[in-house]
């Protein structure tokens, strides 16, 4: 006896209600991978290809020379500062949001992420209205005899500014989703503060708090327009390595600046491989996050 | 614990419940005073300046330097072309997190990652490579040319770079309540007789719109502000292709502070217009997705 399932029938009948003819659903992944190829992949490429167009030793040239070098020392020291500045900010900032209640608190998390929405070319601007030389600040450091515009000192606070919500903003979701038990479990087993917060906090979000400094890195290493504002491009003093980069292509010296470009193009790689890392191993310890 | 319970069902008491901090975990002055502080020396009070600035030039300066032609058509510009690369975006950053969501393909893992590229690559890096493909001696370029089609040093490179700076922003936003749409709503519209295109339209899009918004608001604020990967592929003509922020950049190198800041007020009264829109925009998006049946998010 040959029966039909009626169940098999209509599972079919919805099945092509559901999800999309064949030809459909090709046509549609082809169009969005070209569309990546094109717009991410191919930019990439560029870089390295461009980096070695004139041969290996040109670009071993141009990322030893003396300019180079002060260029990508002066990056590692300028995400050096700010990265561990915007670290202890982002955890005492998730600390008082996410296990206290108190007015204003959606404001303040607004304000948190303020430096996102504003131009990084502002965000060097407001400092040189600051520290300028005619700066509404500039009375408190005539005293002390510090050069914070055109100078390292306002490189770091621009890089401190663009990247300032990283790490909050990774940890904010996430501690608000794990809530208090567990801090008030230590606490009534009779550990203080301190100890609650490196032995039941830290080790609840370190993945978290990883992922943001990883973030936070990236960005610091390769911001542009608010260092450039400040800096001064002083070339072998205050020049970061996106700075140089742009030196060099202005200069025409291609070969030299996507050599440089390179570096910064691998660190992002690099970035995005321990980030696919991190979401695939302990994506259940990070938040559900809303990307920025 | 017990007595703050009480004291939080009491309605006399409760306002004061909320408004004092009573939990038992420490160290609340502590940080609420660090991030106020720092958030106040870092990020408030240097853009307080702007503004200080800008008042102090009086209301008629402010005027003659904001309607002036040159600062009227780098505005133009710079929100014309994000505007343009933000509709862009809404469209194949739907595509993208459509195919995403709901195909499997080869190579998918390492196309996920690579949408988090225009984050993590600098933006002069990502500048200096756009312009190296759209010229007319690049790889796309050269074949765009035949075309009459010319991208780099014109406003369309700009709308190139501003859409490979904002895409991830459409798409990671879109994706997670794609992911979230249960499947059961889809089959409850085709058994009711709805064609795919109609369950389309009326089940999957209506669920997805405040987060496509969302994403569409993130990437062109994003956009209005870029300068990194805009000012190589631009060509900076003043006039034809010389954005806000770079006009910025240059009045203050003729140190001309008047020029630059109020330039910078203008683009900061949008940026705080755009943060508030995004805000409202993403508390709706949560709420449609905990009421709107399809969007209806499983507990995890």
């Amino acid at each position: 006896m040959s029966t039909v399932n009626p169940a098999v029938i209509a599972r079919g009948a919805l099945g092509s209600a559901t999800t999309e003819a064949p030809w459909v659903r090709y046509m549609l992944v082809a169009l969005a991978l070209t569309f990546l190829a094109a717009f991410l992949l191919l930019p990439l490429v560029s870089v390295f290809t461009e980096a070695l167009r004139n041969g290996l030793g040109t670009y071993v040239e141009a990322l030893t020379d003396a300019d180079a070098l002060a260029a990508i020392k002066l990056t590692l020291i300028a995400s050096a500062i700010a990265v561990p500045a915007n670290l202890v900010f982002g955890v005492a900032a998730a600390w008082a949001i996410t296990k206290f209640e108190f007015r204003g608190k959606t404001f303040l998390t607004t304000l948190i992420d303020l430096p996102f929405s504003v131009s990084p070319v502002v965000a060097g601007l407001v400092y040189v209205l600051m520290f300028g030389a005619s700066g509404w600040a500039r009375p408190l450091l005539d005293t002390t005899n510090i050069q914070i515009i055109f100078a390292v000192p306002g490189i770091v606070l621009a890089t401190i500014f663009v990247t300032f919500p990283f790490v909050a903003r990774e940890l904010i979701p996430l501690m608000q989703e794990q809530g208090t038990d567990d801090e008030q479990a230590a606490l009534s087993l009779g550990a203080n503060g301190w100890q609650t917060f490196w032995h039941v906090t830290l080790p609840n979000v370190r993945w978290a708090l990883l992922y943001g400094v990883l973030l936070c890195n990236a960005r610091a290493m390769g911001e542009f327009g608010a260092v450039s504002v400040v800096s001064g491009h002083i070339r072998g003093k205050t020049n970061t390595m996106p700075l140089h980069v742009e030196i060099l292509y202005n200069e025409y010296n291609f070969a030299a600046a996507f050599a440089v470009a390179s570096l910064l193009a691998g660190l992002a790689l690099l970035t995005l491989g321990l980030k696919s890392l991190l979401e695939t191993r302990y994506g259940s310890e990070l938040a559900r996050r809303q990307k920025h | 614990m017990s007595i703050s319970a009480i004291n939080t069902r009491n309605p006399f008491r409760g306002q004061v419940a909320r408004k004092t901090p009573r939990s038992p975990i420490p160290g609340f002055p502590l940080a609420l005073g660090f991030t106020v502080f720092w958030l106040g020396l870092i990020v408030l009070l240097p853009l307080a300046g702007v503004f200080f600035k800008t008042a102090t030039l009086g209301p008629a300066e402010i005027w003659n330097i904001a309607s002036s032609e040159r600062v009227l058509a780098a505005l133009r510009l710079s929100f014309g072309t994000a505007l343009l690369a933000a509709l862009l975006n809404a469209v194949f950053g739907l595509l993208v997190a459509w195919v995403f969501v709901r195909y499997e393909f080869p190579g998918k893992s390492l196309f996920d990652a690579a949408i988090d590229l225009p984050f993590a690559l600098p933006t002069a890096v990502a500048g200096i490579a756009l312009t190296a493909l759209y010229a007319p001696n690049g790889w796309i370029g050269s074949l765009l040319e035949p075309l009459g089609l010319k991208v780099a040093y014109t406003p369309l490179g700009i709308v190139v770079a501003l859409t490979f700076i904002g895409l991830p922003f459409v798409v990671r936003t879109v994706e997670p309540v794609l992911r979230d749409i249960e499947r059961e709503f889809e089959e409850a519209a085709a058994s009711l007789g709805a064609t795919r295109t109609q369950t389309i339209v009326r089940v999957i899009l209506p669920s997805i719109l405040p987060a496509l918004l969302t994403g569409f608001a993130l990437a062109f604020a994003r956009g209005v502000g870029e300068y990194g990967s805009v000012i190589f592929i631009a060509g900076n003509i003043p006039f034809v292709s010389e954005i806000a922020p770079l006009l910025i950049v240059i009045r203050l190198e003729e140190f001309n502070y008047a020029g630059a800041t109020t330039v910078a007020a203008l683009m900061l009264v949008v940026s705080f217009a755009m943060l508030l829109a995004i805000n409202a925009l993403q508390a709706w998006s949560n709420r449609h997705r905990s009421r709107h049946p399809a969007g209806a998010t499983k507990e995890n």
